[in-house]
């Protein structure tokens, strides 16, 4: 696929006897809106492991802006440009909102730590007030604010979205989506994982489905909805 | 830059503080434990560097600090090498062993890491049971060189140490206030977060273990020359594991100052009992006020300073 940001070329991925993911291939061009879904242990995560580098694929490729990144340490991915927030929050607890912030920006954002640039980071997210506290003292949804902005204080091309939004209240995820809008309209792609159809739907510009490990649906939210196997793969026969 | 200007002025001022003591050549007994604190502040803070500011629990502290000294009773026996030899080449054969439990942290995290640090103690204390040329099971008596400073051995070695404590010092605080702190930092809250942030894990993960393999093996090579007899037993002491965990868990172990308390109120303490109480007693002091740290101050002496002030 020429000029794709991101492409996954018949990814594998098995944990012993269990193949995770069998074959799964897509792409992401630049400045998309992605949505990923599919039903639980579908394998949305492990994939988006295997293309922020938690994980190593076991056989096929990916390529990041053009470039074989498949055997890349994660922290070279995120220097390359993929920036991926955690589904379980996972704070730096020992510091404060401003510090966790501080690491991405010191080691993949190419800026100074403590800078204007935390700044600025913390007030387009909303999260300047509490810039102080030790991630124990946030709320739920500040929790996901503070893994969306350290996602965003490495300064990515592509920003993954791993269900930034379970558990949120109806205005918490509006919130968020108005977040992941604006962070969309500066250049940054993203690819939205998520169980709220509701968020997904709207935000997706195009949605690949996935459910046991094999990607079974291609499309914009309209034919997504009126596909006979996603309806399958979610509600049986 | 002013900042590691006045450290390093600082740590100069400890030396020459300690090389007038010296000279005032007061009791004997005095640089003799003396020694022994200092020896714990290197050993405390070159524990804190992987255990405290990375998080990984290091139970194997005696066969790092063991290594140091069989590596200088080695040196010693095969060639009468000189004191600043044996540090450097105690220091850099820990520093691979270091390296090597750098590389067992890719499978092992969390007690099971500290488990096969304690395991690497025992086959090394093995290993050098069954190796004669350094003694064997038997140990190995080392003559020390003729006409040292300050009138005896001892005090020599006392002035010795003072300079091994500061310059492990300086390199913990260095570490910790620069980018590689940080980053030890990150991982030491969570691994994976981290990783997925740019840092580079790996290496800041050898890292640390390689320059604290290092200055625990610093902290052995003179120990032959200290007490002229070496035997495994004394050398890989359980002592070396528990107040190598104990002191900068009770002193603190997000920063460099510590460890350093830790050592000197245990150290002091521990000195102090073996005169007045018995020799066999102070592990078990050692043991009580660790239980009591960890239950009532889990963030050791530097965590109820903050907690006193922010109230």
């Amino acid at each position: 696929m020429a000029g794709a940001l991101l492409e996954v070329n018949g990814v594998v991925k098995r944990f012993g006897g269990f193949t995770a993911l069998n074959q799964v291939s897509l792409h992401v061009k630049p400045g998309e809106r992605f949505g990923l879904i599919g039903p639980n242990g579908s394998g949305k995560t492990t994939l988006i492991n295997c293309v922020s580098g938690s994980l190593h694929a076991d056989e096929g490729r990916i390529l990041f802006d053009g470039r074989d990144i498949t055997t890349l340490p994660a922290h070279r991915r995120t220097r390359l440009g993929i920036a991926r927030s955690f589904q379980i929050p996972k704070p730096f607890t020992s510091m404060s909102v401003r510090d966790n912030l501080g690491i991405p920006l010191e080691y993949a954002g190419h800026a100074r730590a403590g800078g204007a640039e935390t700044d600025e980071i913390l007030r387009e997210i909303g999260l300047h007030a509490k810039a102080h506290l030790r991630p124990a003292g946030l709320t739920q949804i500040e929790m996901r604010k503070l893994e969306l902005a350290r996602a965003m204080a490495a300064r990515p091309k592509l920003l993954i979205s791993d269900e930034a939004m379970a558990g949120l209240s109806h205005a918490e995820v509006d919130d968020i989506l108005a977040i992941l809008f604006r962070l969309n309209a500066q250049g940054i792609t993203i690819i939205m994982i998520e169980h709220i159809m509701r968020a997904v739907m709207r935000f997706s510009e195009r949605i690949v489905v996935l459910d046991a490990g094999e990607r079974i649906a291609e499309g914009t939210p309209e034919e997504i909805v009126r596909n006979a196997a996603v309806e399958k793969a979610y509600l049986g026969e | 830059m002013p900042r590691l200007g006045w450290s390093v002025l600082v740590g100069i001022a400890v030396i020459a503080a300690g090389v007038a003591l010296a000279m005032l050549r007061v009791n004997p007994y005095i640089y003799f434990a003396g020694y022994v604190i200092l020896q714990y502040v290197v050993i405390a803070t070159a524990w804190n560097i992987l255990g405290g500011y990375a998080g990984y629990v290091n139970f194997g502290t005696p066969a790092f600090f063991a290594l140091g000294a069989y590596t200088a009773v080695f040196l010693i026996r095969s060639m009468t090498a000189p004191l600043p030899v044996l540090i450097v080449a105690g220091g850099l054969v820990s520093a691979l062993l270091g390296l090597g439990i750098g590389y067992l942290t890719l499978r092992l995290r969390g007690t099971f890491f500290s488990i096969a640090t304690l395991a690497l103690s025992v086959v090394l204390q093995t290993v050098i049971i069954n190796w004669e040329y350094v003694g064997g099971s038997r140990g190995i008596s080392v003559l020390r060189p003729a006409g040292p400073p300050f009138g005896s051995y001892v005090t020599f070695l006392f002035t010795v140490m003072v300079g091994l404590a500061v310059g492990a010092v300086l390199v913990a605080r260095f570490i910790e206030r620069s980018w590689i702190g940080r980053g030890l930092a990150a991982l030491r809250d969570n691994e994976e977060a981290a990783e997925c942030m740019g840092v580079p894990t790996l290496r800041l993960k050898l890292f640390a273990t390689t320059v604290s393999g290092f200055l625990l093996g610093v902290a052995g090579a003179p120990f032959p020359y200290y007490l002229t007899f070496v035997e495994p037993n004394s050398a890989f002491a359980l002592d070396y594991a528990v107040n190598g965990l104990a002191m900068p868990m009770i002193g603190g172990t997000t920063s460099w100052i510590g460890p350093v308390i830790g050592a000197v109120l245990l150290g002091t303490a521990s000195q102090v009992a073996t005169v007045t109480i018995s020799s066999e007693l102070n592990l078990l002091i050692v043991g009580v006020v660790l239980v009591a740290f960890v239950v009532l101050a889990p963030e050791g002496i530097l965590g109820l300073v903050r907690r006193l002030r922010g109230r």
